[in-house]
């Protein structure tokens, strides 16, 4: 659905002297049809200048980029236009229309498309039905709560039945509650209508609830690129790292896990990892079943992702040294990631 | 009771000027919201990082806006009277101060035209190009739309600035309530007839900054 190859965005620098910017460098891409693809990154990685070269309102510097069986670099003029008519936006502070109501903002596409007023009335109908904004419609934008603003601007996406759904950072101003009910939002939608949604964002757990693939970014380049859950289990640069750790370790736990140890003063503090199917074994049962050893849940978490779900859980493990190495040798056997975080 | 305080006035010779001042006004106000509207879209557009980014234009545009904005209005009649005659065919009477008022005062409004698009959030812009709209839609569907209650706003301010503007009109022959006041009231040393003319004055300032006022809070659903 959407292919980009060796593009790059290259800003020149107006000041005397300074080099210019190389937003995007050598991008390969593909997207399928019906994916949800991610792309995470953090501010200035050049995940929105890639992004808005989806839809041509940046022009790439080099390289192509097709969407949708359209040479996005290549064409301009009404045929552009009609190009961006089936690939929609939606953005991280909506941009709606302050002066149009809920009904006149999703019908502005459709203006723009030239459809007939009477059909026009119909869709938008059925439109607030979709994002759930009945009762809302003669609502002024300055009416509405940030969640609500972006279901209109997901209706008004949706407006001209397009193939590709481009999602800038559009979960960002809103508050964790609201953002996974935008998120479900879009699940159903990808799943409902077959929609290819490419998102941005600089948020792990956008990543982990609804995409099937992701790509990180940094500083202008994609370093890293896979399935949700591949990503999760075998992170390989340090800041997919830091992002899957965004999921997996959330801040406190280090400290709590270092303090912990230190008030054991012995045994070994271990970081398990599961992921698919493996998340569901009953590793911990074996483990004092068939070894002589004392063994202390200290935190776990089980995150769900779209190609299965990844569990991270960490132990205290005691006993006497022989049995501590054979029961890390069982572990070790088993599929499942092993870390020791502590060893006193 | 009247009678007494206003011992000069032509009550009917007030009202005509009135309308003088009121016709002078209105064709004013409407050609420069026109004009100024056309001129402050060209001036952002063209501005950097716009749609129609071209700068050569823009300061074309710029140079000429801030020109006809410095030049005192009292000069200007005087420096456009050839350019009057050749459109009005005439100096004298209401319609002689048209090109003047208007030339003088659409500068000034499409300065506020632009600081009142400028205001308008560039995502909203960007979401209309996104979604495939031509430059045509995004002003007519976009900019204007959203910038409507400062436009309305800003053409309050210069409606009541063409009211002192045609004032000054009236002392060189434009006729109307500035002419009353002046030549009538001032000239001849009859105090009554120049306060009349300008409690009229204040009276029409008051209603169009009543009407302003209250179709910009109307428009307003921010």
């Amino acid at each position: 659905m959407i292919s980009l190859s060796n593009v790059s965005k290259i800003y020149k620098s107006k000041l005397k002297g300074s080099q210019p910017v190389k937003a995007v460098q050598n991008i390969d891409l593909d997207v399928d049809k019906g994916e949800i693809f991610g792309i995470i990154g953090y501010s200035g990685a050049g995940k929105s200048t890639l992004i808005r070269m989806l839809n041509g309102l940046e022009a790439p510097t080099d390289g192509s980029i097709s969407v949708a069986g359209r040479e996005m670099s290549k064409i301009r003029g009404s045929e552009l236009r009609k190009a961006r008519q089936e690939i929609s936006m939606i953005f991280q502070h909506f941009n709606l229309l302050w002066s149009r109501t809920v009904r006149e903002n999703i019908a502005f596409p459709l203006e723009i498309a030239g459809v007939s007023r009477e059909q026009r009335l119909n869709r938008v109908d059925e439109l607030i039905k979709l994002v759930g904004l009945e009762g809302r419609e003669d609502a002024y934008p300055s009416q509405l709560s940030g969640g609500q603003k972006q279901r209109v601007g997901i209706a008004r996406a949706l407006a001209n039945n397009p193939k590709v759904l481009l999602c800038d950072e559009a979960t960002s101003a809103l508050d964790p509650q609201t953002t996974d009910s935008i998120l479900d939002l879009l699940q159903d939608i990808n799943e409902r209508l077959g929609l290819t949604i490419v998102l941005i964002t600089h948020e792990m757990h956008v990543i982990r609830k609804i995409c099937h693939r992701v790509a990180v970014m940094e500083g202008g380049q994609v370093v890293e690129l896979g399935k949700v859950l591949d990503v999760f289990k075998h992170p390989e640069k340090p800041i997919t790292k830091r992002f899957v750790q965004q999921i997996t370790e959330p801040e406190e736990t280090k400290d709590t896990i270092s303090h912990l140890a230190a008030e054991f003063g012995q045994g070994m503090v271990i970081q398990l990892s599961f992921a698919g199917d493996d998340a569901e074994k009953p590793v911990i049962t074996h483990l004092i079943r068939h070894f002589d050893v004392e063994v202390n849940i200290l935190q776990g978490k089980i995150s769900p992702t779209q190609n299965g779900s990844y569990g991270t859980l960490f132990i205290h493990m005691l006993g006497d040294e022989a049995e501590v190495s054979r029961a890390m040798a069982y572990l070790n056997e088993s599929k499942i990631g092993i870390e020791v975080i502590e060893n006193a | 009771m009247l009678e007494k305080l206003f011992p000069n006035v032509d009550w009917a010779i007030l009202l005509q000027e009135t309308l003088t001042t009121l016709y002078m006004t209105g064709i004013s106000v409407v050609a420069t919201f026109i004009l100024g509207i056309i001129l402050g879209l060209l001036l952002f557009l063209t501005g950097k990082g716009n749609i129609w980014e071209n700068r050569p234009v823009h300061l074309i545009i710029g140079a000429f806006v801030n020109i006809f904005r410095s030049i005192p209005f009292i000069i200007l009649i005087v420096l456009l009277i050839p350019f009057t005659k050749a459109i009005v065919d005439t100096m004298i009477g209401p319609k002689a101060a048209l090109p003047a008022l208007i030339v003088g005062a659409a500068p000034f409004y499409a300065r506020m035209v632009e600081i009142a698009l400028r205001e308008i959030d560039k995502g909203v812009i960007e979401a209309a190009r996104s979604m495939g709209a031509r430059v045509t839609t995004i002003i007519w569907k976009v900019l204007i739309p959203e910038s409507l209650p400062a436009l309305v706003s800003g053409i309050t301010v210069t409606a009541i600035a063409l009211v002192g503007y045609t004032a000054m009109a009236g002392v060189v022959g434009a006729g109307g309530l500035g002419n009353l006041a002046y030549l009538d009231g001032f000239q001849r040393s009859r105090n009554d007839v120049t306060f009349a003319a300008t409690v009229v004055v204040l009276i029409i300032v008051f209603i169009i900054q009543f009407i302003g006022d209250a179709i910009t809070s109307k428009l307003d659903k921010r």
